[in-house]
Order: C-alpha cells, then sequence, then structure tokens
C-alpha cells in the first residue's frame, strides 16, 4: 500500500484526491475526480479514496469496481423491472384458470396464447419469479447496492470524521463559494462566528481557522435509504421459500375434518357448518337491484374448528387438541399461528346422504315397505332392514358415468352423481334382485324384480373453499419501505452545510461548500457576515458545456 | 463485507431449502405410518420406515383414476415376483370411502398392501400432484426415481429391478 503523506502531517490511503485532513488536493491524482481540467475541486465523496477508483487489477477488483458502478446498478434494476413487467403478461402457472381446456401448461399458454404463449413457456416466463435467474438477478441488485454504499459509505465516513478546521490555501479558493477580504478584525470574527452559532451551526476552530458546519447526517440519506432497500430484497428473495410464504388451497366438507396442506400436517381443520346467506329481497334498498339483477349474497362464511395434531409420524392416527372456534367470512378471515385462512369459494349441492324406499314393483301407489340411508362418504357394504330385508352395496360409484366401453365408472371421488348396484334380498329368503340405482336412473336388471328400490330423500351440504396463507415477509416489506423513506427524506429535506474562516496576514479567506441548496447557503453566509467588513462570497459555479 | 456476505449466503441457502420440500431422486423418502385396508393382505399398518432393507414401491393411486386402474394388472401381475426378491408395492389409495377401495380390490384381486390415505395427509407429505405418482424407494429408503403418469409393464419392471436388493 502506498499511503500518501501530506504537508499537513496527515498520512491518506492510496487514491486519495484531497487530503483527508487539510483538504490538499494530492498530486498525480487530480485526474480521479477530473479536477485537472477544472478550477473548482469535485467534492464528491470529500474527494476520498475509493476502493473501485483505486485498485483495478485483479479480479476481484474488477468486480467490486463493476458492481460499485451506480451506472451498473440502474441497470440492473432496470432489467429486473422489464422481466417483472414481462411475468405480468400471462398467468404464471400457478393462476392458471381452473377452467382452462388444459391446466398442464405446455399445452395452456399455446393453446390460449399462441406462438408467443408457446415462446412464453419455452423460455420459462410461467413461473417466472420463482426462477433461478430471477433470484440471481434481485441478489445482483442487492450485491450492487452493497458494494455501491460501502465504496463510498466508508471513505466519506472517514473523511468527514477527521477532517480538521484547519483547511489548505487551495482547497479554500476552488471552492465555489470564496471570497478574500484583506482587512478584518478579531471581533468582526467573533461576531460572525456567533451569528453561525444562532444558525445552529456547529463551529471548530484550531489556531484561528474555523470550520461552520451543520446537517452532516443529511449525508448518510442514500446509505439508509440503501438498507431498507437492501430489506425489501431480501423480503422478496425470502418470500420465494415455503418458510416464509406459503399459499394453499382447501375444500373441506361439512362435517369433514382435514389436514390442511401447507402445515407439514401440524394442523387439521373442521368445517362446522357453511353458510350462504342472501339479501333480503323485501329489503327497500335492495328490492330494485333484486328484481333486475337476481338474487346478491349477504355472507359467505365458515364456521370452523382448528386443531393443532400431536402425532409421532405423518399418517398415524392424530391427537387433535382445538386451538380456535371461528367463523371465517370474506375479509374476516381466521389466524392461527402465524397462519391466515381467508374464505376463498364454495360449492353446493354434492350429496350427503340418500335415502331409499322398497316397495312392490307393481304397487301403483309406490307404498314404502321399508327404507334405508346411505350414507355417501363411508357407505356399509350391507343394510339389514327390520321388515327382513337384506340390501347389499355391490358398487358404488360417487360420481358416476359411462365410459366410452360402456362401463360404469366413477369420475372423482365425490358424491355429485352417486349410483348404485345394490343386490335386494328380500325377507321371504326368494332369489336375489339386483337393480342399478342413481339420479333418474332405476334399472332393474332382469326386468321381473318383484320388488322396486327408488329414492325417496337425499341430504345435500356445502363444500367451503378457503385460502391458507402465510406471509412473514409483509413486516419486513413494511420496515424495509420504512427505512427507505427515512433515508429519502434525510438526504431532501436537511443539506449538508460548511463554511470555512480561514486567517491570511490581517484578512480572512472565505470559503462554503454544501451539498445542494446553494441559495440557502448563500443566505446564510450573508446573514453571519452583516455589518462586517467581510466580503460576500462569490458564486463561482462552472457550468458543465 | 460481512453484511454483503451474509446477504449472499442467505439468499443462496434459502434457495436450497427450497428445493427441500418437494421430494427429488436421491432425497430420502419421509417416513409415514397409514392404516392397511386390503382384506387380502396381512399387514394392519404399513410405516414406511419398517420397510427398511425392503425396495418399496410407493404407488398413489385413487379408483376414479382411470390412468390408475390401468397400472394395476401390471402391478398385481409382479408382486409375487418381486416380494419373492424383496421389493414391497404399496399402493396408498387417496380416495374418501373405504367401501369403493374395497370393490376395486376385489374386482382385480390385489395382494400387495393398500393404505389409506383418508385425510391427503401424505398425499401432501409427499406433494403428490396429478395421479398415477410413483416412488421407488431403495432398500436404504433412498428415493430412485418419481414417475408421474401410468406405467407399463416392460417399464414398471425397469424400476423394480432397479430397487431389488442385492
Amino acid at each position: 500500500m502506498n499511503k500518501i503523506k501530506c504537508e499537513c502531517g496527515h498520512v491518506n490511503p492510496e487514491g486519495t484526491v484531497l487530503c483527508e485532513a487539510c483538504g490538499k488536493p494530492i498530486e498525480g491524482n487530480q485526474h480521479i475526480d477530473g479536477n485537472d481540467k477544472k478550477m473548482l475541486l469535485n467534492m464528491r465523496y470529500e474527494g476520498t479514496a475509493r476502493r473501485s477508483q483505486t485498485y483495478r487489477k485483479s479480479f476481484i477488483d474488477k468486480v467490486w469496481s463493476f458492481f460499485s458502478s451506480v451506472k451498473v446498478g440502474v441497470w440492473l434494476i432496470v432489467v429486473a423491472l422489464v422481466a417483472s413487467m414481462i411475468g405480468t403478461l400471462f398467468p404464471q402457472s400457478q393462476f392458471i384458470p381452473a377452467n382452462a381446456t388444459s391446466r398442464d401448461p405446455a399445452i395452456y399458454y399455446e393453446d390460449q396464447f399462441g406462438l408467443i404463449g408457446k415462446i412464453y413457456y419455452q423460455l420459462g416466463f410461467h413461473e417466472m419469479y420463482d426462477s433461478w435467474w430471477y433470484l440471481v438477478l434481485l441478489g445482483l441488485i442487492g450485491v450492487s447496492l452493497v458494494i455501491c454504499s460501502l465504496d463510498r459509505f466508508i471513505p466519506l465516513y472517514k473523511a468527514l470524521r477527521i477532517q480538521k478546521p484547519k483547511r489548505h490555501e487551495t482547497f479554500l479558493n476552488r471552492q465555489r463559494f470564496y471570497s478574500e477580504t484583506e482587512k478584518v478584525s478579531q471581533e468582526e470574527i467573533e461576531q460572525v462566528k456567533a451569528k453561525l452559532k444562532k444558525q445552529r451551526y456547529k463551529i471548530t476552530e484550531e489556531n484561528g481557522h474555523i470550520l461552520a458546519e451543520k446537517g452532516r447526517f443529511s449525508r448518510w440519506g442514500p446509505y439508509v435509504n440503501h438498507i431498507g432497500l437492501i430489506i425489501i430484497l431480501l423480503a422478496a428473495i425470502l418470500r420465494t421459500t415455503p418458510i416464509m410464504f406459503t399459499d394453499e388451497y382447501v375444500w373441506v366438507r361439512e362435517g369433514e375434518t382435514i389436514v390442511i396442506p401447507g402445515t407439514k400436517g401440524e394442523y387439521y381443520i373442521e368445517n362446522e357448518q357453511f353458510l350462504l346467506e342472501m339479501h333480503d329481497p323485501d329489503d327497500d334498498r335492495f328490492r330494485d337491484a333484486i328484481a333486475s339483477g337476481g338474487m346478491v349474497a349477504s355472507n359467505y362464511q365458515t364456521d370452523v374448528v382448528i386443531y393443532k395434531a400431536k402425532q409421532d409420524i405423518p399418517g398415524a392416527e392424530p391427537e387433535l387438541e382445538p386451538i380456535l372456534d371461528d367463523s371465517i367470512q370474506m375479509n374476516k378471515p381466521a389466524k392461527f399461528d402465524g397462519y391466515t385462512l381467508y374464505q376463498s369459494g364454495y360449492q353446493q349441492n354434492e350429496f350427503r346422504s340418500m335415502t331409499f324406499k322398497i316397495h312392490e314393483t307393481n304397487d301403483e301407489e309406490a307404498t314404502a315397505i321399508d327404507s334405508f340411508t346411505i350414507d355417501l362418504f363411508n357407505p356399509e357394504s350391507e343394510y339389514i332392514l327390520d321388515s327382513g330385508f337384506r340390501v347389499v352395496l355391490d358398487q358404488y360409484y360417487p360420481d358416476y358415468y359411462l365410459t366410452d366401453e360402456g362401463v360404469p365408472a366413477s369420475e372423482t371421488n365425490y358424491p355429485r352423481n352417486p349410483a348404485f348396484v345394490v343386490v335386494v334380498y328380500p325377507p321371504d329368503a326368494s332369489e336375489p334382485e339386483v337393480s342399478f340405482l342413481g339420479i333418474g336412473r332405476n334399472i332393474d336388471a332382469t326386468g321381473e324384480n318383484d320388488y322396486k328400490v327408488a329414492i325417496q330423500d337425499f341430504d345435500t351440504h356445502y363444500v367451503s373453499g378457503l385460502t391458507l396463507r402465510v406471509d412473514r415477509t409483509l413486516i419486513f416489506f413494511g420496515i424495509g419501505a420504512a427505512i427507505f423513506m427515512i433515508g429519502v427524506i434525510q438526504g431532501m429535506y436537511w443539506q449538508h452545510r460548511r463554511v470555512w474562516i480561514h486567517p491570511k496576514a490581517d484578512g480572512v479567506l472565505l470559503a462554503g461548500h454544501t451539498n445542494k441548496n446553494w441559495f440557502g447557503l448563500s443566505k446564510d453566509i450573508e446573514k453571519a457576515i452583516e455589518q462586517t467588513n467581510i466580503k460576500m462570497v462569490e458564486d463561482r459555479q462552472e457550468l458543465d458545456k | 463485507m460481512a453484511v454483503l456476505v451474509g446477504a449472499l449466503i442467505f439468499a443462496i441457502v434459502t434457495n436450497l431449502q427450497k428445493d427441500n420440500t418437494v421430494y427429488r431422486a436421491g432425497d430420502q423418502a419421509p417416513d409415514f405410518q397409514l392404516q392397511q385396508i386390503s382384506d387380502n393382505n396381512e399387514l394392519e399398518t404399513v410405516r414406511l420406515s419398517d420397510l427398511e432393507g425392503k425396495g418399496v414401491m410407493l404407488n398413489f393411486w385413487a379408483t376414479w383414476c382411470k390412468p390408475c386402474e390401468a397400472e394395476m394388472p401390471y402391478m398385481q401381475e409382479l408382486y409375487p415376483e418381486y416380494k419373492e426378491k424383496g421389493v414391497e408395492i404399496v399402493a396408498v389409495s387417496l380416495d374418501s370411502t373405504e367401501l369403493v377401495v374395497d370393490q376395486f380390490i376385489d374386482r382385480y384381486d390385489l395382494t400387495f398392501p393398500i393404505p389409506h390415505d383418508r385425510n391427503g395427509e401424505i398425499r401432501d407429505l409427499y406433494k403428490v400432484g396429478p395421479i398415477p405418482s410413483t416412488f421407488f424407494i431403495s432398500p436404504d429408503g433412498e428415493i430412485k426415481d418419481i414417475v408421474n403418469g401410468a406405467l407399463t409393464l416392460d417399464l414398471l419392471e425397469g424400476y423394480l429391478n432397479e430397487i431389488t436388493p442385492e
């Protein structure tokens, strides 16, 4: 390391442009900030040695310099923004609508959006926000933010801490605000000091050299802001992990107790009942709307019990301990242990049980001899009736349909269209009779049955659709955004203003610097030197042409 | 510098964790225990860890799933032979109604154990999407292959050979 010793005695690190203590331009380094071509000094980062500008040889140096560039950072952000935009053009794979012809992404995108959709799918844009390259992009923005900040903040902080009131003359006369006064009395200087103090400047002195400074903390605004951004980025990256963010959907039937997916089998939910309530059509407020637009739901509600399961091993009969008894309504989710359950959908008219009666085939009144009820979720294989009849449930198709080969089958697990093959053993021990029963179907297998089985009654129930969500990242987004805002305010509404007074012979050199709002600084100086001989500073701004 | 390194490691670790939530070939198969409902099999419960030392074909199926139905006869055909060789076929039923499963077992004369995942817990544990879905687990409990979709007789035999103990 080639340390540079300034004539003021301070030892500066390699690559320093302006001495950290006295501000004297260091020979041979002036090209770094472009000071060699200008009259005024470039005061950005106080002319400190930035690693990115100093070391550029090794691989690490090059990586560091690359990421320390604000230009690179901005481009990374632009690329991430464009990618995020592209991701919203078509639905992401988890949002392919349930009623799509095919929910297979390989088919859906091409089918729905043609060639562009196919390209979209092949490039993996249908799972963009979870893709490795999107996360890497966010990571790179984070790296860029951290390196940008460290590269600037550390030397800046050091330089501002060790700056001395006594500055080199060249430093002063190459400031934008500058004046020289031939003859100034000590009283006048004291007066200026007092007035600066009154304007809440902090005064430090060294052998008659004066530094008046205020609002230094405004210089940290951008770095505070970056800390906020990094927290937001981390939250965004963490959101892709199931620990921090989970989104699951579960259908629960009335009376059913099932495991809640996405909770690792830890929680169970029981649907006690589902309520669908309508606005009253006799109510004056709603009458007209309902007459023209049909019934309007006023409430969707699921009364649930949440259980915590104690279980040695997944699948074993769990010990359920109720932890919450709640009614979930729209916008009124149930919350437990960091999980939130929202009311998100319902299905109606699913069958729960069916009651059949047995009567003599040639009885026109169809008077029931006896009846039996089949619980569609837990059917018995045999029903023995008081009248001596025995009914064997030979086949049960919860969601009956006829396959292309003409074979009866069930399309799903759920009793949406139940059908049965029953064998009826009459009490007189005559031949058993086979019937096929379904909604709107009653087929006598042989056409010679003495007894007929017919639907007498049925029960339906609701199925409630609930969304389970865990979002532990929201708080981090909130904190990040708050810190971001504090940084912005800090940097925007305060300015770092400095005034230097440098005694020379009988007079003084006066210089001022601020990071923004030069007009405000000039007003401050004007007030401070009122009624003294000291000349007002001259604004020597060089405009880049 | 430490902040930077910390941030990077954090991002990488969390991404690795993400991969662990869905089981892949090479992972240890998570243990479970379910009630066995086939009358043709003597087991009362099936616990995966009890089958250590045997190759396990863990099949997820349901009676209403046509491709599942299609591969059942193949599984039954190979079962006696591979049971001798130390491979167990475990066909987890995702049906909600036991009666329907019983009728299905009778129709195809299935003799391998059929555990009943009544409340979908094991389906959630293994993150099974569309069925049939089959995990081939080696004698030391490692998932060798995951097959989504129906198997043909040849394919099935190939996979079973892979998990047959030496």
